[in-house]
């Protein structure tokens, strides 16, 4: 089975982009355009890892991270974040709220690719 | 990144949608009435482009939006405060982000020198914040290069890693973290036994495995870092170089200049717990928070559906069919003369109102609310304002009147030309409206309705209305109307929509309006609309233009020809008439002109124009047609009758057939046969119709154009 990940962007071009670059490489992809829709759909989809955006509309990617790392649903589940933002104390915030890895847009392909292999210990 | 056009199209399409939410949130701040999350949802539009535009690597959009966006990130924390000069700022700021794009997309040139000035006018909000942040575009360089063969003397590193409960808690696996560092060197691994607790001090909550790691490579610390970077802090990480002289033998003694943040050695599990705790404290306020909104949200936010155009244009396609085949059932049952019960015509008249729903519920698919084009008319005001150096304000009204797809995008042109023509020529300068006793800031309102089937747009100023003697003497100056015809106010208004009033700089410069407006009304007819001036010396200008709804459908003429039914648009017809035998002059071999309120005009027979059998019967009395072409020459079409007025589904023709000169499209009738609709401009083409006119009666013929 492949490895499954969800994404979470409220960016359509960047969903799209995940979504090649990540099929290509061999994941089932699905996507959710913010975080209460992508907290939604972790319930449903269970998947093996979790990239989430930080900046969007209605839940943003704090919110997923504490969210699913929080009481209501416990995952020990790979979360990455891909975000524009780089500065160390909001990659600080999100380790601390439980955060697995942090990458900068814009993602380099084969990194991306490596590093949710690097988690996931799939492929 | 996967670059595919595709995609990049859809960034472009993302990139108005984002423009579009950007302009209302900052209308909202500038009226002053900003929603909790307006300046969020500005700040997510600014994001978002950069985003993307990262992804395309379109540099001069990523770093204009970075900068647009640290001053947003400041409003955002309150560390910045709402002032009209900031908003002013913020608008012109999204008028070049909103430049960028279409220069990315349609590969223009910048306009760097405004680029360069807001760039500072937005270093002034935020001067000291940026050098930080500068790094913040560099891609992420993971350097997973190649596994080198081991080299003698390549350098070892001993690692000891003590992983913390947070780090399984946060999904890493020291497995895999381990593995990554053997991918890219040598690696041996060890577990210390020593770290290991006694059996009845075992905590199933604390992670009891420290390893031992010997590591080599090229630059293993930096292999060593890169790795664990994102476990910084939620492990226990040492690392020690084995270099035989100066480092020791990776003895206690380095354990804690090494270990780059040396954590708590005692209990780190329990001082990670609260911080963890703390951690969700905090988040879980904001999402309450975010859980609020998103129930305003449901209620303000329809859920849409995107499909494509190509589907949509089937499902209008076969409507049309369905109201074609409607008016051809009704019209075979009148000619049953069915003695009537009338169920039968109830039943047809429900019919007949579901079909026009269905239709008008197929066609609402494709409409849009013009705000998109009256916030980018926003801008050419500001733009405008600030080229003449003049106060504008600008008014919208009815933003959310629905308009066809099409008809919004090929509005554009027209309406930039007459915001421009309104702030540049319409307006009076400040010193001008002072004298005048009006308020220093002029006023351009843009607004949309819809008026019995038709929309209505209007484009209204407060300026000086139009100066008629100014008008006249260039009209007279240029050749366009003769001395000494005596015209009316709005005759004169008209002499503005010529083609060549204002093709002259000057004209620009003078208080009468002029540039392009030919081409406006040119393109205005191309939609099937009219353009009308309605002035008032001293209160400024109004602009109105009438609109078909949509595209697919139109009012037309019906009219025969060689026992062919035809359709003319009525958009081009100016009138009908009978002519009297004093009225129709022959020119040369075959030319009729008919000589109408002084104005001598070529008569077209569109029965020899379409090649069609010339029957001798030549009728006791012309049934002319008067059109006016796009280029604003008229003709008369000769035709055999006038039937009706009525509105026809527009069939295309060219796919099947190519085009037709003289036919622009077909359409069915009520009784299942075709018609073709005429394309006028190109029947009455003066090339193509022997058009020598009395010399001297040019300038009469375009007296009657106003």
């Amino acid at each position: 089975m492949n490895t499954s990940v969800l994404a979470i962007d409220d960016s359509r071009t960047i969903r799209m982009l995940l979504q090649q670059v990540l099929e290509q490489a061999g994941f089932d992809v699905e996507c959710a355009e913010d975080g209460v829709e992508g907290v939604a759909k972790f319930d449903e989809l269970k998947p093996d890892v979790v990239i989430t955006d930080i900046n969007m509309p209605n839940m943003d990617g704090f919110g997923v991270i504490s969210r699913l790392r929080g009481d209501e649903v416990k995952t020990a589940v790979p979360i990455l974040v891909l975000t524009t933002e780089n500065s160390a104390e909001l990659k600080t915030r999100a380790r601390d709220l439980g955060a697995t890895g942090w990458i900068v847009k814009p993602f380099d392909d084969v990194a991306l690719v490596q590093v949710l292999h690097r988690v996931t210990g799939h492929g | 990144m996967g670059e595919s056009d595709d995609i990049r199209a859809m960034f472009f399409e993302e990139c108005n949608d984002l423009m579009e939410a950007l302009f209302e949130g900052l209308k909202l701040l500038e009226d002053n009435t900003p929603e909790p999350d307006t300046v969020n949802a500005v700040f997510r539009a600014v994001h978002s482009i950069k985003g993307g535009a990262g992804a395309f690597k379109l540099d001069d959009l990523v770093s204009f939006a970075h900068k647009f966006e640290t001053v947003l990130d400041e409003l955002r924390a309150d560390r910045l405060s709402r002032d009209d000069a900031l908003v002013q700022t913020m608008l012109r700021a999204a008028d070049h982000l909103a430049h960028l794009v279409e220069v990315s997309q349609f590969d223009g040139e910048i306009n760097s020198e405004r680029g360069e000035a807001l760039l500072e006018e937005l270093d002034f909000y935020v001067a000291g914040e940026e050098d930080e942040e500068e790094v913040a575009f560099e891609p992420m360089t993971l350097n997973f290069g190649g596994i080198d063969i081991e080299a003698p003397s390549k350098p070892t590193v001993s690692v000891r890693f003590q992983p913390f409960e947070k780090l399984y808690f946060n999904g890493h696996d020291p497995l895999l973290l381990i593995d990554a560092l053997g991918s890219q060197g040598e690696l041996s691994i060890e577990i210390d036994l020593d770290a290991l607790p006694a059996l009845d001090e075992y905590a199933s909550e604390t992670p009891t495995l420290t390893f031992l790691l010997t590591f080599t490579a090229d630059d293993p610390e930096t292999v060593v870092d890169e790795v664990f970077e994102f476990v910084d802090g939620i492990c226990r990480l040492e690392v020690v170089r084995n270099d035989g002289d100066d480092g020791g033998d990776g003895g206690s003694s380095l354990e804690a200049d090494l270990s780059p943040e040396p954590p708590e050695q005692d209990e780190p599990a329990q001082a990670n717990p609260t911080e963890i705790e703390q951690g969700s404290k905090v988040a879980a306020e904001p999402s309450t928070k975010a859980k609020n909104i998103v129930r305003n949200d449901a209620v303000a936010v329809q859920p849409t559906l995107r499909v494509e155009l190509d589907k949509v244009d089937r499902l209008i396609n076969t409507v049309g069919e369905l109201i074609i085949n409607q008016a051809m059932i009704a019209q075979r049952i009148d000619m049953l003369n069915l003695p009537g019960d009338g169920d039968l015509e109830s039943d047809m008249a429900d019919y007949k109102l579901l079909a026009r729903e269905l239709q008008e519920g197929v066609m609402s698919i494709r409409a849009q609310p013009v705000k998109s084009l009256f916030q980018r008319m926003a801008r050419i005001t500001r733009e405008a304002g600030d080229a003449t150096g003049k106060s504008v304000r600008f008014v919208t009204h009815g933003e959310n009147t629905e308009v066809d797809k099409t008809v919004i995008e090929r509005l554009a042109d027209p309406l930039t030309h007459m915001i421009r023509n309104a702030v540049d020529h319409g307006l009076e300068d400040r010193e001008g409206r002072l004298a005048a006793g009006k308020p220093e800031t002029g006023q351009i309102s843009l607004s949309a309705s819809h008026k019995s089937g038709n929309v209505m747009i209007e484009v209204v100023d407060d300026g000086a209305g139009l100066n008629r003697d100014r008008i006249l003497d260039i009209a007279i100056n240029k050749g366009l109307v003769s001395r000494d015809s005596d015209l009316t106010d709005p005759e004169i208004d008209m002499l503005l929509f010529l083609p060549g009033f204002s093709t002259n700089d000057e004209v620009s410069e003078l208080s009468g309006r002029g540039v392009g407006m030919d081409v406006v009304k040119t393109a205005v007819q191309a939609l099937g609309g009219r353009i009308s001036i309605n002035s008032t010396p001293g209160n400024g200008t109004k602009f109105s233009i009438v609109l078909p709804l949509t595209l697919a459908v139109m009012d037309g003429i019906v009219i025969s020809v060689a026992g062919e039914t035809m359709i003319v648009p009525i958009t081009a017809v100016v009138e009908t008439l009978r002519p009297k035998e004093s009225e129709v002059f022959r020119m040369g071999v075959d030319q009729d002109l008919l000589m109408i309120r002084g104005e001598y005009v070529p008569i077209v027979d569109v029965r020899k124009k379409l090649g069609l059998a010339d029957s001798q019967d030549q009728q006791e009395q012309l049934v002319l047609v008067l059109v006016e072409s796009v280029d604003h020459s008229r003709c008369a079409l000769c035709v055999d009758a006038i039937h009706d007025q009525r509105q026809v589904v527009i069939k295309a023709v060219g796919g099947n057939y190519g085009e037709i000169p003289g036919v622009s499209a077909a359409t069915i009738l009520g009784n299942g046969r075709i018609a073709l609709i005429l394309d006028t401009d190109h029947l009455t083409k003066v090339e193509t119709i022997s058009p020598p006119l009395p010399s001297n009666s040019k300038q009469d013929v375009k007296v009657a154009h106003a």
